[in-house]
């Protein structure tokens, strides 16, 4: 980022679509402050409606897990099939279970 | 930057990436990627966003013009969604690792291009419905192709933005077809902006397949899903029956319908279209010198920005 004349931080732009429903990413935009990031958000990402919330968070803020990592950060889960209700057998006739 | 050549790269790795792209997965920012699909991509997407900004000059020249109230709303919320697609666009293509301010300067510089069909005037109020039906159109198609791009930002970023299309189509198509309905002069003028902007659209799908060399790689990738002569065809069949029904001429003598319901043109003037892309239309020199001095009068905006934001240290709390 040139220091002098830049577009400012970037953020993270998040959308609720209904009540109850979860937010969901839509995309980034640059400000330079959160009253800034919230009101730009609501100009670039909602001009039609799209939500009934709205977060933006500063990208540098996201923690994520790297590509390269993922397979063995995931690993975990790998060998736990008894976490799934498919994995138990149930007796002929069960019903509602 | 340092771009690696495609046979600089690790056959191993490719090939795996191929496979990825072959499995119809999506490329995100962190994964890897040859240089080559990087730079592809990095020169694509800005050129893309580039044209949506730039193309709101032509537009805003109608804006204080613009023949009653309803149409002076429909033109600015139209000029406002194409902001908002450049800035979907530039926030996709900063993923790939360059700066929104280097994507500026490369525009400024020359470095990059954006639509060729933006370096023409709007000389008329039915231009104002020759571009939201024929350049929004032509848009249209390609955007509608690439919203299966293969990567993930861009991809996301094109439908956003094909929802919002649809809208700039119609609006065009209805003020053509108003005056095409009007009088004598209101027809005269809306064959008069299909006549300037029929050729110019056919060219915004880039050079024939076979003078697009970098085309294969892109298909390879699936950066592109069709090439430029396919979805030019595309539509073209879509555009002349809109244009029949209202009373439109297409400016091509040699036009013909064939035997499989497809239209055949006449061949396009690609001494015209290089000349233009060389920077020699009728409105290169002025649509850049209005953005680099837009960009200017905002630095001052930006600098007391990022002081107050220095100083707070974006402690400022919204609520
Ligand atoms: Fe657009
Ligand atoms: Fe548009």
């Amino acid at each position: 980022m040139n220091s002098k004349d830049n577009q400012g931080p970037l953020w993270e732009v998040f959308i609720q679509s209904k009540p109850g429903l979860p937010y969901k990413h839509a995309g980034s935009l640059h400000a330079y402050d959160k009253a800034m990031a919230i009101d730009n958000a609501r100009d670039v990402y909602t001009r039609r409606k799209e939500g009934v919330g709205l977060w933006v968070v500063p990208s540098d803020q996201i923690v994520s897990v790297q590509p390269k990592d993922a397979e063995a950060f995931f690993d975990p889960a790998d060998d736990k099939v008894y976490r799934h209700p498919t994995f138990y057998t149930m007796p002929e006739g069960a019903q509602h279970i | 930057m340092h771009f690696k050549k495609l046979e600089e790269e690790d056959p191993k790795k490719l090939e795996a990436f191929q496979a990825r792209i072959d499995a119809e997965e999506r490329i995100e920012p962190k994964d890897w990627m040859p240089d080559a699909y990087r730079y592809h991509n990095i020169r694509q997407i800005s050129q893309h966003a580039h044209s949506e900004v730039i193309g709101m000059q032509p537009e805003g020249n109608w804006l204080t013009r613009a023949p009653s109230l309803r149409s002076k709303k429909i033109l600015l919320a139209k000029i406002q969604d194409e902001a908002g697609h450049g800035l979907y666009l530039y926030c996709a293509a900063e993923t790939l690792g360059v700066s929104r301010d280097t994507y500026i300067q490369w525009l400024h510089e020359g470095k990059a291009k954006y639509s060729s069909i933006f370096n023409y005037p709007t000389l008329n109020w039915a231009d104002m419905g020759a571009i939201g039906w024929l350049v929004d159109g032509a848009a249209i198609v390609n955007q509608v192709s690439l919203t299966r791009t293969s990567y993930g930002p861009y991809a996301r970023a094109m439908v956003r933005i094909c929802k919002e299309e649809s809208f700039h189509q119609r609006q065009g198509y209805e003020i053509m077809t108003r005056m095409m309905n009007g009088t004598k002069e209101q027809r005269q003028m809306a064959q008069d902006a299909l006549d300037r902007f029929w050729w110019p659209s056919l060219m915004m799908f880039g050079p024939h397949d076979t003078d697009s060399p970098r085309s294969k790689l892109a298909l390879q990738w699936k950066i592109k899903r069709a090439t430029n002569d396919e979805l030019r065809q595309k539509f073209i069949d879509k555009t002349i029956p809109q244009a029949e029904l209202i009373g439109l001429k297409i400016p091509d003598p040699e036009l013909e319908l064939q035997a499989d319901g497809s239209y055949k043109t006449g061949e396009i003037n690609w001494e015209e279209f290089y000349n233009v892309i060389k920077g020699n239309g009728p409105c290169n020199r002025e649509r850049l010198a209005h953005h680099r001095e837009a960009h200017a009068r905002g630095a001052w905006v930006r600098k007391a920005c990022t002081a107050f934001n220095e100083k707070y240290k974006g402690e400022l709390v919204l609520n």
